[in-house]
């Protein structure tokens, strides 16, 4: 399917492919459904930012019963998705290098086997990230919680978010890059 | 069938680390571990980012509608399956903009930033940091407030 002389059109919005994005989404959507279907919970990752904080401060907020009865299995959730990323970067990714070259170049740079750093300057990842620590806490949900599970449950007030949030940050990823600021 | 000490089911974690797993082999295959993957997506260099959100949310899509229909309750739990529909109100549009603001600086999200570590990529500690004082900041004014 992505062998097939590709249009020029695609390969210009699409310079990755779209393999390796249609493989992770879906596996990212199989991780949140395993969880789902043993356990009935709906998991995103933002949550995590507040239930962990119950360990170490008192504020009222961080302490509620929700937090506290989750923050166990939120911090084992992370855990895991630290490490099916090293899983991949520093075991299934250089494997499919040796093993199947071919596919593994298939699959672009997201397949490049060991370890990788961004080109991000650091105020711009602290800057952004204190925003979105606040966002996503006062919007009830991330990428993962309102982008996949929200949408995935066809709920209003997740498509509403999601709208909102790509619309700004496109906005502002697009005044930042007018500005000059590279990377 | 559950563990006597807690009343959780012996397989919980191991379901929850699983599930976790997989959804961090997904974030890195994808490219969303890479900041400068989500900016080309909002700079509208690549649109591939389209396929991550919509492909994970087709899956859940599906899971949740057949198992919402089932009449069955989570075997590790006995919890019922429901959806994802939270209440409406200003703040999710407040924070979807603040959150999406973030998002463009920065190029990564929360569940991004955690197996952007995994592959090794140090320099995101700085986006998690700031996601933990972010998310501090609004806990500790938002109980501030609702005490006042």
């Amino acid at each position: 399917m992505i062998e097939a002389t590709p249009l020029l059109a695609a390969g210009e919005l699409f310079p990755r492919g779209v393999l390796p994005y249609l493989l992770g989404g879906l596996l990212v959507g199989a991780g949140a459904s395993v969880i789902y279907l043993s356990t009935g919970i709906i998991a995103g990752a933002s949550t995590f930012l507040e239930s962990t904080l119950s360990y170490v401060s008192d504020v009222d907020r961080f302490n509620r019963f929700t937090y506290l009865q989750s923050r166990g299995w939120r911090v084992v959730f992370t855990a895991g998705i630290v490490s099916g990323a090293a899983l991949w970067a520093f075991g299934l990714a250089p494997a499919l290098a040796s093993v199947a070259p071919s596919m593994s170049s298939t699959l672009g740079p997201a397949a490049d086997p060991g370890a990788w750093t961004t080109d991000v300057q650091w105020w711009r990842l602290l800057g952004g990230g204190v925003l979105v620590g606040v966002g996503t806490r006062l919007g009830k949900g991330c990428t993962s919680g309102h982008g996949v599970c929200g949408v995935g449950s066809m709920s209003n007030t997740s498509f509403v978010n999601v709208a909102t949030f790509l619309v700004f940050a496109i906005g502002t990823a697009q005044l930042v890059q007018a500005a000059g600021v590279s990377p | 069938m559950t563990d006597a000490r807690d009343g959780r089911h012996p397989l919980f974690i191991p379901a929850i680390y699983v599930g976790g797993l997989i959804f961090g082999v997904g974030l890195a295959l994808s490219g969303m571990a890479r900041p400068e993957v989500v900016l080309d997506f909002l700079q509208f260099q690549d649109f591939g980012l389209l396929f991550v959100m919509g492909g994970a949310a087709v899956v859940t899509g599906i899971v949740f509608a057949v198992a919402t229909r089932l009449n069955s309750t989570a075997p590790l739990t006995g919890s019922e399956f429901t959806r994802r529909v939270k209440e409406f109100d200003r703040n999710v549009v407040v924070g979807g903009v603040v959150f999406g603001v973030g998002w463009g600086i920065s190029g990564i999200c929360p569940g991004a930033a955690y197996a952007s570590v995994g592959i090794g990529n140090l320099p995101i500690l700085w986006a998690i940091a700031g996601m933990f004082l972010g998310a501090y900041a609004q806990g500790y004014l938002r109980s501030r407030g609702s005490t006042a």
